[in-house]
This record gives C-alpha cells, structure tokens and sequence, in this order.
C-alpha cells in the first residue's frame, strides 16, 4: 500500500508563525481604499472579504475557472492568482466600476438581451474578460472570440449567448 | 398599458441586471458582524483512522479560533434516521467528523476556525494528522461479480419493470443481432460557485444559514434534527444559487460543519470548500451498461436487454433510474431489464442533471444505432419504425408525446435526408472527415406539492413568494411572468421572492419538475387573489362587473374585464384604492391532480442531431453543428428554456468528449480533482447549436401543461457526439469519453 507524504510544512518544532499585517493602498473603480492585511492577501480575497465587493467571484482559487477576472490598468488578470499587495498604484476595475442595474455597461446589456448567462456566477469574470479582450483589439470573428473567452468557464453551458453578446459589442467599436 | 400575456414569450431575465452587475447575492456573499473563517482538512487515505491529530501546533497561532474534529464534537444525535434528507438513499448517511474511521479519500477530517480566510487556511495546510491505512477497494471493474440489487430506499427510484416477452429466445432467433458493452467513467457537477454556507449566529441559539443548496427546507429539517434546534431558530436562505445541476439537492458538509461552529463558538462562521473539496461529496457514478438487441427483418426491434452496473458507497446504497427508459423509447415485445449496484471505498454518488438517463441514454443509443447499422437501416428511420405509442413498462398511453414532429421537424432543420450511410463517407468544405449521429431520450414530467403566498398593495404592486430556488434555471424569471399574466400586470409590478425557509414551501429544485410545481402554485394562488379582487371590484359605484359571475372575467393590461365585452372594465389600481384596502393577500397550496393524471404516462422527449468533424492525422473531434428538438409541453419562456437546451447540449458534449474523473486506485483517490484536469468545454469548443421546441398541447399532466426542460435536452447527446464519430471513422467507440487515443 503506498504511504501519502506526510505534511512536510509542519514539524515538530512548531509550525512557523502567520506573516504579520500591513497598510496596503488599492484604488478600485476610482476608489481610494487602505486596508491592514497581511502580504499572503490574494487580490480576490482582498476585494471580497475585506472590501466587500463581491461581484467578483471566486470558482477555484487556481486561475483555472477565469470567475474572478478584473481589469488592471485595462488588463484582464486573474485575480486570485495575485497579491493584493502587488497592485499598490494601479487601476483596478471590477464588475462594480463597469455598470449598476440601472445604469448597465455595454456589454452587461448585451448579456442581458442574449441570455449569456444561467445561475450568473461566472458572468461578472466573462464580463470583464469581455472587457479586456476588446481592450486588446485581437479578438473580431466569431472564432477568435471563441478562442480567446476560453479562460473563462461557465458551467452552465451558456457559451453561445456569451459569444452574440460579446461579439455585438466587439462589432459596434 | 401594452399586453401582459408574458407566458410562452422570451421575456428576458427579471434577476439579469443583477446578476450582470455583481449584486446578486450567493451563499458566501452575506455579511455579518464578527464572523470567523472555516476551512477543510480533507483525509489523504481512502479507507483507515485516524491515530493523532496534533490540534495543539496550530492552536498555538494567534488568530486561529479552534480546530474541530472526532475527538472535540459535541454529542449529536444519535440515530441515522436524524442524517437522512428528503433525498437521502437508503443506507447510513456519512456524518462528518463522527469518528475515527475514514471511509472514503478527501473525507472532512478536521474543522479549522481562526480570525481570516487567510489564517484559517495556513492552520489547515499544517495541521499534521497521523493515519493509519487500510487495504481500500475504489474499482468498479473488480467488483463486478458483487452487484446486488438495492432495495427502493431513495425517492423516485423504481426498480426495473418485470421483463416482457420472451427476451433470450427472441434474441437468438432474429435476423439481426447486436451486444456491447458501454462505459463512462465518473463524473462531477462543478457547479462555478463553491460550495459555501456562512452562519449568522442571531444570539440564544438562534441562526440563519445562508447556504448553497438546491432546497433550503430540506437543509432546515436536517440541521434541526441533528443539531436538537427549533425551527424558527434555524432559518435558512439561498437567493442565488452559482450552479447546481443535483450537487446541492442533499445538505452538504459544508452547511453541517459551519453550523456546528456557529453553534459551539456562538459566533459566526463562513465556511467555503476549495474546488478540490468539490469532487469529495457526490458524482454521477461510473457505470458499466450490456446492451444486446435484435431486429427483424422489417426493421422492427425483436428484443431489447439493457443491464447497468454503478458504483456506490460502503455506507448507502446510491440509486438512479438507468435501463427504465429503454422499456418505454420504443416498442419491443422482448424486454429484460436489469440494474444492479456495487460497493466501494468511496463517497456515495448522488444525482447529477438528468441522473440514470443520462446514463442510460449512452448506453441504448449507441446500440440503437450499432443496431440500424447491423440491420441496413438510417438510425433515424429504425428510430420511426419503432417508435412507442404506448409505455409498455407501465402498460399506459402518453398524456402527450410529440416525439414523432421531434424526428421529422429536426431532420429537416438539420438536413438528415442529405446524410450518406456508409462511415467515412462525408466531408466537410476543409476536406476534413465529417459524421452526422442521432439520438435521443425520455424523461419524468413530474409535479409535486408546492405552496405559495401573494399579496397586492393599492399602488397595484404585486408580491408572490415561496421557498424555491434559482439556480440558472430562470425561476424568478417564469414565476414573475405566470404571475403577471394571471392578474393581467406588467411585469415590473410583479416582485417574486424565493429560497428562504420563511416563506412557504417549495420542493427541491430538481426532477425538472419546479415550472410544473411552483409554477402551478404561483398561478393558483394569483388566481386566489384575482378573485378577491374581483369581489371588491363588484362593490364599486356603478361596477360594470357587478352581476359578472369570476368565470365571466380576466385580468389583462392592468385591467379587470369581462371577457365577453373588454369595454365592460374596471382599472385594477383604482379597485384597490377605493377598496380602502391597504394591502390583500391569498396563499394557496397545489397537488398533482392524481385522478386526472392515474391513466397516462407522464414524459417529455427530444432527438439531437449532431456533426462532428475529425482530424484523420491528429485524431481531434470538433462537434461543429447540433440540433436538439425538444417535446416537453408549453414553453413558459422561450428565451431561458432554449438556454437550458443549449447549456444541456454543452454538457452532452463535455460527457462525451472530455469529462471523467479519473480514480487512482493505488490511492483510492481522484487525481484530476481540479478544472485544470477535470475538463469541462470551454467557449471554443462550442459552435453551432440550435433549439427546436416542437408544439405539444397537455392538459393531463399539470394545468399549466408544462413538463420541465431543465433535463431532457441532456438526452442522447453523448450518444448523437459518439455516433457521429462513428459515422466519421467508422471507428466505434463504446467507452466514453471519446479522447484522441481512442480514434487513432
């Protein structure tokens, strides 16, 4: 029978103490926000734990799922595969900085009217990625839109309203 | 005011802006005072105990609250009887952190509670536990001779029918002869959102759950009765559900883990599980299914004998209903059907979207068409020449079954008469290998009880409300639009409230029954409140509905009128308001109508065309084009129910292409237990899909004459994928999913 590896972080001299806090200045969607944590803070959790601001999603913590994508400095980044404190002095935009139910972004109407959307967990992050794509100008035919929406997953299978959505929006710039 | 018949229109999402903007609020995203964080430590070993848990060493961290496990859980209760949900199958369900015992890989060992995510989930990386291993059995292959039938312990199973016929003889004797195994591995929901409750303690032990589950009522009667609590202290609430697909029809651990903290602690507590911990509680079973058919020389079927085995836990005896539906899809005389079980050292499977038949259908579609091959026949006219009038399991007509207008309407969309028979015959404009399959399915068109309440304000704005859920489904959405068209108000006047154990009961969101079931309840009772309207429309001065009788009257664009005479009507506004009435509320509570429904069966069908393109050199496969043609009774909104035809024809596709969850049996644990590894189709490997509802008048099976369509779509497709590739290659592939090794 084979043996798991024990955990090699833990020994029996103890386990090493947590890294301690420290002020960390983010602006998002044009907001000055300081926030006391500690250095291991990933942006996500940062936004969604200490900020409140829980638009953004988290579906794997991994940057495999593509839920919790933001734009910085106008790039699309997964968010949960970056410190917080690594975007001290950039310009971070989410879900929230792009539209409000009675004032909707673009592209947030687009979803609407094509239906790209099921449970809408994934939504905020194919959103954003929209965002970003067209902020890159590479992404025109159907093909390449489909290609390069495929960081983001969305279980629901609602993948061809998201490709009209994006793709109407792509085609009026 | 324009129409308000919003029922059958693509009414667009009432929940959209929310869930566009970010504000819908799920299940982690509550925020309560002082609440700590949970987080998971999973067992590494498949079967065994545990021996030592050294709680002390992170105990020691400053922040971290307390560390759960076996050997610091209060008492609980004590009978199983006090773990089973109203889904439970039979058996003895798994109860986290009971005792020693490990029973299956990634088994919830220890709780950790601390200050932060952040903390909570460094404590739990090294919490060191020591194990000790037992010898564990996690293949399904070796255990094939230890298949038993289970005893019908979960609701909605039913055991195979008794065969028909003469199956074997029959078999033997015809012309045309076909028997194989089919295969597919495991499979998990992955639903986006993570599994999460947070817990609000509210003081005096009282709390509410906000949890991810597909049915808060039958969360709320779990969580009482293992925790010993009040009802009305253990309210529990889910608004938005990220995706649920059958994950989150049983009560979790998740929610059972954060409420014993909350409840220890007096303090409250978000727990979410990590993607990882999403493949530990539940997936549709890895089934081996023996299919062996026989045809006549007119093409008619001669027998039919489908046998599933799946997998299922030590402790419970997971069921779903797999062969059924091959009694009842075509006509056959000869039928021997057979379902069996067998255990092993893992977590109990549990429903995944149209659970059994999707399975089922790999199994009796690919044979079908392996069928019309060995008999000379196009797969969709050995289809027609088979097709069931009558469910011969049940011995029973169909309240409706349009199946037939599915065959010839979807054909002709796609363009099935300019398919060519032989494999390998196609191609595409690129040059490239092209194949055309078919398939299809049959599924329970169910309703439960549901209850609802409504209520009016004189500013004419309309309040229904019961405990379902949303979960992509578009619950909010068709709600909002029976109960508009009922009272005949736009839609924006109409708020719909679900998914809190506060307001009145709703089933589980599951069985593609919620449209039938709530659906009839959020009618009847708007239809309750219509009629009290109306009385106090007959007391208004010079009340042109004063010697109307309710039958003579409908509510349409804001307006009380007779239906005889449109200009006889009053506004529904001004009714209320010289009602002197503030505020009017009905409440009323629907039950199938068995009398009604007692002499037909009750299902809908589709048919899914399928393209697929092939590399020759590199082996990759393509779907390119799918028609799925749909017979599930009236469509309430034809916008959100062709998205969930689509997202169904996505998952066909991700089963027959891409998803299993792989076991390494030296482990005892899945490996690929991640989307990185776990491969679900993403934006670029969908193309052209389209949706065909076929019309499909019923007024059996439920007032509204819905059937569901969450599930249905699903049927076949793997199939249709696996057919078509066949009919690209000629190379035929019975163990799903179809991956490139297996074409080269």
């Amino acid at each position: 029978m084979p043996q798991h590896p024990t955990n090699s972080l833990a020994n029996a001299a103890g386990v090493a103490a947590p890294p301690p806090t420290s002020p960390v200045q983010l602006t998002i969607n044009g907001q000055q926000h300081t926030l006391q944590i500690a250095p291991w803070t990933t942006l996500l959790d940062a936004l969604r734990e200490y900020l409140h601001l829980t638009g953004t999603k988290k579906g794997c913590d991994h940057g495999q799922c593509g839920a919790c994508t933001v734009l910085v400095d106008g790039k699309r980044i997964n968010s949960c595969l970056s410190l917080a404190v690594m975007h001290e002095g950039d310009e971070i935009t989410t879900i929230e900085g792009l539209g409000t139910p009675e004032n909707l972004h673009p592209l947030q109407q687009a979803f609407v009217d094509h239906d790209a959307f099921q449970c809408g967990y994934c939504t905020p992050g194919q959103i954003c990625s929209a965002q970003g794509l067209i902020n890159e100008d590479r992404a025109h035919t159907e093909a390449e839109i489909r290609e390069h929406m495929s960081g983001n997953v969305c279980r629901c299978g609602a993948y061809v309203g998201i490709l009209n959505a994006v793709k109407e929006v792509v085609d009026k710039k | 005011m324009s129409t308000t018949n919003y029922i059958g229109k693509p009414t667009s999402r009432v929940d959209g802006p929310a869930k566009v903007t970010g504000t819908a609020t799920y299940a982690a995203e509550y925020q309560v005072a002082n609440m700590a964080y949970g987080y998971v430590v999973s067992s590494p070993i498949a079967k065994g105990k545990i021996t030592k848990i050294h709680a002390d060493e992170v105990l020691a961290l400053p922040g971290v609250v307390q560390v759960f496990s076996h050997e610091n859980v209060p008492s609980l209760a004590w009978f199983d009887r006090s773990y089973k949900d109203l889904v439970a199958p039979g058996g003895s369900p798994f109860r986290a952190l009971h005792d020693a015992e490990i029973k299956f890989s990634q088994q919830p060992v220890a709780l950790i509670v601390a200050e932060n995510f952040e903390l909570a989930r460094y404590a739990a990386s090294v919490l060191r536990i020591e194990y000790q291993q037992e010898d564990h059995e996690t293949s399904l292959e070796t255990q094939r001779a230890k298949g038993y039938e289970p005893g019908a312990g979960k609701t909605g199973f039913q055991p195979p029918p008794a065969p028909r016929g003469n199956p074997d003889k029959a078999w033997e004797e015809a012309p045309h002869r076909m028997e194989a195994e089919y295969v597919h591995g495991a499979q998990h929901h992955n639903p986006m959102e993570l599994f999460t409750t947070t817990v609000e303690w509210r003081g005096e032990g009282k709390i509410t759950a906000y949890d991810k589950t597909q049915g808060v009522y039958n969360v709320q009667q779990y969580l009482t009765k293992i925790f010993g609590l009040k009802k009305d202290d253990c309210r529990v609430v889910n608004e938005y559900m990220g995706g649920g697909f059958g994950a989150g029809l049983r009560p979790q651990y998740s929610a059972f883990l954060a409420v014993l903290a909350a409840l220890e602690l007096k303090r409250s507590v978000r727990l979410t599980l990590t993607r990882e911990q999403m493949f530990s509680f539940g997936h549709r079973p890895h089934t081996l299914q023996y299919l062996k058919l026989a045809a006549n020389a007119d093409g008619t079927l001669a027998a039919l004998q489908h046998h599933a085995l799946h997998e299922t836990s030590q402790f419970e005896d997971y069921t779903e209903n797999v062969v059924n539906w091959s009694g009842m899809l075509y006509q056959c005389e000869n039928v021997k059907l057979g379902y069996q079980i067998a255990k092993l050292d893992m977590y109990t499977p549990l429903d995944m979207r149209a659970p059994g038949a999707a399975s089922g259908s790999i199994g009796l579609e690919i044979a079908m068409d392996e069928m019309a091959y060995a008999a000379g026949l196009d797969p969709l006219e050995f289809r027609l020449r088979n097709y069931a009038e009558r469910d011969q399991n049940v011995d029973k007509p169909f309240s409706s079954k349009k199946l037939r207008d599915c065959y010839h309407q979807g054909a002709a969309k796609f363009g099935w008469d300019k398919r060519t028979q032989a494999p390998g015959s196609m191609r595409n404009g690129d040059g490239k290998l092209m194949g055309w399959g078919v398939g299809g399915g049959v599924w329970d068109a169910t309703q439960q009880k549901a209850a609802a309440k409504a209520s009016i304000t004189a500013d004419g704005k309309l309040t229904v409300s019961t405990a379902t859920g949303e979960n992509g489904t578009g619950t909010y959405t068709i709600m909002s639009q029976i109960a508009a068209e009922t009272l005949g108000l736009p839609i924006e006047a109409v708020t719909f409230k679900l998914g809190d154990t506060d307001l009145p009961e709703s089933p589980l969101q599951g069985g593609s029954w919620t449209a039938a079931s709530v659906g009839s309840a959020v009618q009847s009772t708007c239809a309750a409140l219509g009629e009290k309207i109306f009385k106090l429309a007959q007391k208004m001065d010079d009340s042109p509905l004063r010697d109307a009788k309710f039958e003579d009257v409908e509510f349409a664009s804001g307006q009380l009128r007779l239906r005889a005479d449109h200009s006889q009507a009053v506004v529904l506004r001004d009714v209320l308001q010289a009602s002197g009435e503030a505020k009017l509320e009905a409440d009323s509570s629907v039950m199938p109508n068995m009398v009604k429904q007692n002499g037909y069966s009750l299902h809908s069908h589709n048919v899914v065309f399928v393209e697929v393109t092939v590399d020759e050199d590199l082996g990759t496969v393509h779907v390119t084009r799918v028609l799925n043609a749909v017979a599930a009774g009236r469509i309430l909104n034809l916008k959100t129910a062709r998205s969930q035809v689509l997202g169904s024809v996505v998952w066909g596709i991700g089963m027959a292409l891409m998803e299993e969850t792989v076991m390494d049996h030296k482990f005892g644990r899945y490996m690929n237990h991640n989307f990185a590894e776990y491969h679900v189709p993403v934006n670029a490997d969908i193309h052209d899909i389209d949706v065909l509802f076929v019309e499909e008048e019923d007024d059996i099976v439920n007032p509204l004459g819905v059937k569901g369509i969450g599930e249905v779509g699903m049927l076949g497709v793997a199939a249709a994928v696996a057919n078509a590739v066949f009919h690209a290659t000629g190379k035929r592939v019975r163990d799903l999913p179809v991956m490139i090794d297996k074409l080269l």
